[in-house]
């Protein structure tokens, strides 16, 4: 099975790359884009057929190593 | 004294590391490669500065799970001294001995240059050379420099006079202008700034020395 595990900033956690990428396109002329918040997705293949296996494995990935919780949250989607 | 400094893949400053500690001790710290499972008979241990797994991830995430780590955190857990430098502060906060974490710098920029920094607390192993309120130049190197944590962990940090350092002119977003932090057992220093870069006029600075020599004396 697929894991794509989505990490993002916490809201309230300062992302100058994202500001960076709102100036970016404000300078390109797209008027009215704001919030703009950069995040990683970790796609990844799980030696598991059950979904649920394949979930715990995945979160506990995100616990020890894929993101860090005093400033990221996760989402992990299991794509067959 | 028998100092080590953990040496991990694309380290940079291990070896201004060492040149401090052998300036501060008279002889050559040991040189731990980061793939080793255990640690030599070691009382005092350096996480130096660099970008160890080119940064992959998140600064030091990968590094904190190096194997050699576990038998760090053991050593730290036990009480023996433990200072993280720029990538060495970044490892330590991602492999839990420190609170917090160390996010991309406020202004985006890389900031390269010395800045000054305030001791706040001289009651620690790693300051107590110092007066409360001196001050040194320190020079800071990095990208993720900004300190972060919730505020009830700054707070605490506040409280129970576990920020080593301040900056004057805060370079990079920092938390309560934080440079640097201790562990509530007061064993663990982390700090962005580079001391073993300044242990020479030659090299534009001596206040590292002076950091170095004082850690030294106060962990013999």
């Amino acid at each position: 099975m697929k894991a794509r595990i989505t990490v993002t900033l916490k809201s309230g956690v300062l992302d100058p790359q994202g500001k960076a990428i709102e100036g970016a396109l404000a300078g390109l002329g797209f008027a009215g884009a704001s919030e703009v918040r950069q995040g990683k997705v970790i796609e990844l293949k799980l030696n598991e057929s059950d979904e649920a296996a394949a979930r715990a494995k995945a979160e506990e990935m995100c616990k020890k190593l894929l993101a860090n919780p005093v400033m990221e949250n996760y989402a992990i989607e299991i794509l067959a | 004294m028998k100092p080590s400094i953990i040496v991990f893949p694309a380290s940079n400053c291990d070896r201004d590391a060492a040149a401090a500690l052998e300036q501060a001790t008279g002889k050559a710290p040991l040189m731990v490669w980061h793939g080793e499972a255990s640690l030599p008979d070691t009382d005092f241990i350096i996480l130096p500065g660099g970008f160890s797994y080119g940064d992959y991830l998140r600064s030091g995430a990968m590094a904190a799970k190096s194997p050699i780590m576990r038998a760090v955190i053991d050593k730290a857990n036990a009480g023996t001294p433990v200072i993280g430098i720029c990538n060495g502060f970044q490892t330590l906060c991602e492999a839990g001995l420190l609170p917090g974490a160390l996010l991309r710098n406020s202004g985006l920029n890389f900031v390269c240059r010395t800045v000054t920094l305030k001791v706040e607390n001289n009651r620690s192993m790693f300051t107590s050379g110092f007066e409360k309120g001196a001050y040194l130049d320190f020079p800071v190197a990095h990208h993720d420099g900004n300190y972060f944590a919730d505020d009830e962990t700054l707070n605490r940090l506040d409280s129970e006079g576990r920020i080593a350092f301040r900056y004057v002119d805060n370079p990079n977003g920092s938390a309560r202008d934080i440079a640097g932090i201790l562990n509530d057992a007061g064993n663990v220093l982390g700090m962005m700034p580079h001391p073993e870069r300044v242990i020479s006029p030659l090299l534009g600075g001596v206040d590292g020395a002076a950091f170095f020599k004082a850690v030294v004396e106060a962990a013999a």
